[in-house]
């Protein structure tokens, strides 16, 4: 897998944008960020309300994917680039889930909406209409989706990152610092898992570490490279990003995310849970 | 309980639901000169230096995080250029770090 069949540049992007086949797609949790300036002709897509069951915890099932890209105006032969704030966490979530369904011409836009503001380059509040599409999705590819007894199973035999800041992992906190700390589930981790927060896979600006870089992190936290690993963090999404530098830049074949992760993990009863570092 | 991982608005009140008897708030308003910024990202880095958080600053330059009592640098990053500043906070409440860019 290179870099280049996964990633493409703020550079490549705004060289682009009206490249035939091409579609630009802001993910965010919160879309007012999108309307107040998007890249060019992006459509959007609500990571909560687009992306998840209104009702149970799941996804959208294969048709409401079906049904959502076609009204997006994405076809199946269209390569899709996919970009962020909150340093790319939900478009690589989005990445993750196109990729599940089964569509392959998907790229990360390297940095996301934070790179192309700092760089200065153009955002439009111009509305966006693309044209309905007949879009058809695969069943999930469950070799990229771990579920709970699986990551249960992988406690001492696979690898288990949980990409979560370092006092949420120890237990200290039970969610990233910029948001209030209600939760009331249990805190801590699962045993035997490496504590990689995801931000060590990013730059400042929002941009991939080399891959390089990243394997010596991984190594260096003590990743075993022979075995199969599953990803965490809270909601799915961070490990989302980190799922992408271990699959797509760094080409490990094993790889799962546990989307339902700590949310799902720490209020399991009768489950292993251990805290500090 | 909140499963958004997405920046709730930065600036403003405090949310009533926020305890500040037990939350440690860091927040404050990036400037240039006398000028907030909006749009700056501003990041939470823990005593060792580590990310930890991220948010964007309001039309009126305006942050906040939700931390815990210790030393924290809080870095902001704008397209006009970055700064960064030290807080200590000995424990839970308000706690203000003014930030200056360019």
């Amino acid at each position: 897998m290179s870099r280049e069949s996964v990633l493409v540049s703020a550079q490549w992007a705004e060289e682009n944008l009206e490249a035939p086949g091409v579609v630009f797609v802001e993910v965010d949790e919160d879309t007012s960020a999108y309307d107040t300036g998007h890249i060019p002709g992006a459509v959007k897509i609500d990571w909560k309300t687009e992306l998840q069951d209104p009702v149970r915890r799941d996804f959208v099932d294969r048709a409401g994917f079906e049904k959502l890209l076609s009204a997006k105006g994405i076809a199946n032969e269209d390569t899709v680039i996919l970009y962020g704030g909150n340093n790319n966490w939900f478009a690589a979530y989005a990445y993750w889930y196109f990729k599940l369904y089964g569509h392959d011409a998907v790229k990360l836009l390297d940095g996301g909406r934070k790179k192309w503001e700092l760089d200065g380059r153009p955002l439009s509040t111009d509305a966006v209409t693309r044209e309905e599409t007949t879009y058809t999705a695969q069943e999930q590819d469950l070799a990229i989706r771990a579920f709970r007894d699986e990551v249960v199973e992988a406690i001492n035999a696979k690898n288990l990152v949980d990409v979560r800041s370092p006092d949420e992992f120890s237990g200290k906190l039970l969610a990233p610092a910029h948001l209030p700390q209600e939760q009331a589930q249990r805190a801590g981790h699962i045993p035997t898992a490496l504590n990689v927060p995801w931000s060590k896979a990013a730059n400042e600006d929002g941009t991939f570490r080399s891959d390089d870089e990243l394997r010596e992190l991984y190594k260096g936290a003590g990743l075993d490279e022979g075995k199969a690993t599953i990803a965490y963090c809270r909601i799915g999404e961070r490990s989302s990003h980190t799922w992408f530098a271990l699959h797509e830049l760094l080409g490990y074949s094993d790889v799962k995310n546990y989307d339902g992760s700590w949310t799902e993990y720490g209020s399991l009863v009768g489950v292993p849970v251990e805290t500090g570092a | 309980m909140t499963d958004s991982c997405a920046a709730p608005e930065q600036g403003g009140a405090l949310p009533a639901s926020v305890d500040t008897e037990k939350e440690t708030v860091l927040q404050g308003r990036v400037l240039a000169g006398d000028a907030p910024v909006g749009g700056a990202y501003v990041r939470l880095l823990d005593s060792t230096g580590e990310f930890t958080a991220e948010v964007v600053s309001s039309a009126d330059g305006d942050f906040r995080f939700f931390a815990a009592p210790g030393d924290w640098t809080v870095r902001a990053l704008h397209r006009t250029g970055n700064g960064e500043a030290s807080v200590t906070a000995p424990g839970p409440g308000v706690h203000q770090v003014p930030i200056t860019v360019g």
